[in-house]
């Protein structure tokens, strides 16, 4: 009874930690895919498998010097990238590089900037939230 | 009474050599932009290239570029209106015909207000200074464009552009 007790209280306090310690990246991916939904009702979640295809797609839409996110980021997503400046840009994968995505308007800012210069518009939510869980997941 | 001339000659030849020592030393300083210093300009400059010194352009220059951040030498560097408006605020205070002005004389040499470029690279000036710079070398994978500062100029970020 009282082991029942234990447990439950445990479990409770997890699920309760859990929820406190979403951090902003979670508050983001959160975000985008209520954004998903209210655009399209069949909307069935965020994916990190299509957020790499939107990655490595090459886009006609943009910059013809930049048509993919590959182009200055590099096809591996744990690996350094280089801007058309010779700046190094940090991996983009959260494994390599801890610190990436818990300033969300950063994250738009650089959503902005870069799905104009590759796609050649701005990302939907669903775009952006894919492509959070894909590097999330590296 | 024998006067030693030897050491005083020799005394004022060193002094005459570490003369033209020193003020080649502040030619050096000629070569000497200070670098960027405020946390805001350097992080959103900075993410995308050497936050170039404010002292290496006029006023007009800063205010017509930061105004069009969309179109920025063909990239998109858009920006929320109160953190371009700071950014602004520090590159006209501090640009090369204000506050900047002691270091950037030189680099300015024949350039008005009507006729100030956007681009550092388009200094008169500049384009002196860079003229022996081979074509091979600008295209070079280590390179790769004019505004990449450092890959000659080791200090560039410290703020020191001697060869």
């Amino acid at each position: 009874m009282n082991l029942k007790i234990t447990a439950s209280v445990l479990a409770l306090s997890l699920t309760l930690a859990t929820a406190c310690f979403a951090g902003p990246r979670e508050d983001l991916l959160g975000r985008y895919a209520a954004e998903a939904k209210a655009a399209d009702p069949a909307f069935a979640g965020l994916s990190a498998a299509r957020g790499e295809t939107l990655h490595k797609k090459k886009f006609a839409g943009g910059k013809p010097d930049t048509p993919s996110c590959t182009s200055c980021h590099g096809s591996d997503p744990r690996s350094a990238g280089r801007s058309p400046t010779g700046k190094t840009i940090e991996p983009v994968a959260i494994s390599v590089t801890p610190t990436r995505y818990t300033d969300s308007a950063k994250v738009e800012k650089w959503f902005k900037r870069n799905c104009n210069e590759v796609l050649g518009r701005e990302c939907t939510p669903g775009e952006k939230g894919d492509w959070l869980s894909y590097v999330m997941s590296r | 009474m024998n006067i030693p001339y030897r050491p005083f000659a020799l005394a004022a030849i060193s002094l005459a050599l570490s003369a033209v020592v020193f003020q080649r030393a502040q030619a050096g300083g000629g070569h000497y932009y200070p670098p960027v210093s405020e946390p805001v300009v350097k992080e959103e400059c900075g993410a995308c290239h050497l936050p170039f010194a404010p002292a290496m352009l006029p006023a007009k220059s800063w205010q017509s570029m930061m105004g069009d951040l969309k179109n920025h030498f063909g990239d998109d560097a858009s920006l929320d209106a109160a953190t371009a408006d700071r950014i602004t605020r520090y590159l006209v205070a501090n640009a090369g015909d204000s506050a900047g002005q002691r270091y950037s004389g030189k680099l300015l040499a024949g350039v008005t207000a009507g006729n100030a470029p956007l681009r550092i690279t388009e200094l008169p000036k500049w384009v002196r200074e860079h003229r022996k710079v081979p074509d091979w070398e600008w295209k070079h994978k280590d390179v790769g464009t004019k505004a990449n500062c450092l890959a000659c100029h080791t200090d560039a970020a410290r703020g020191y552009y001697d060869e």
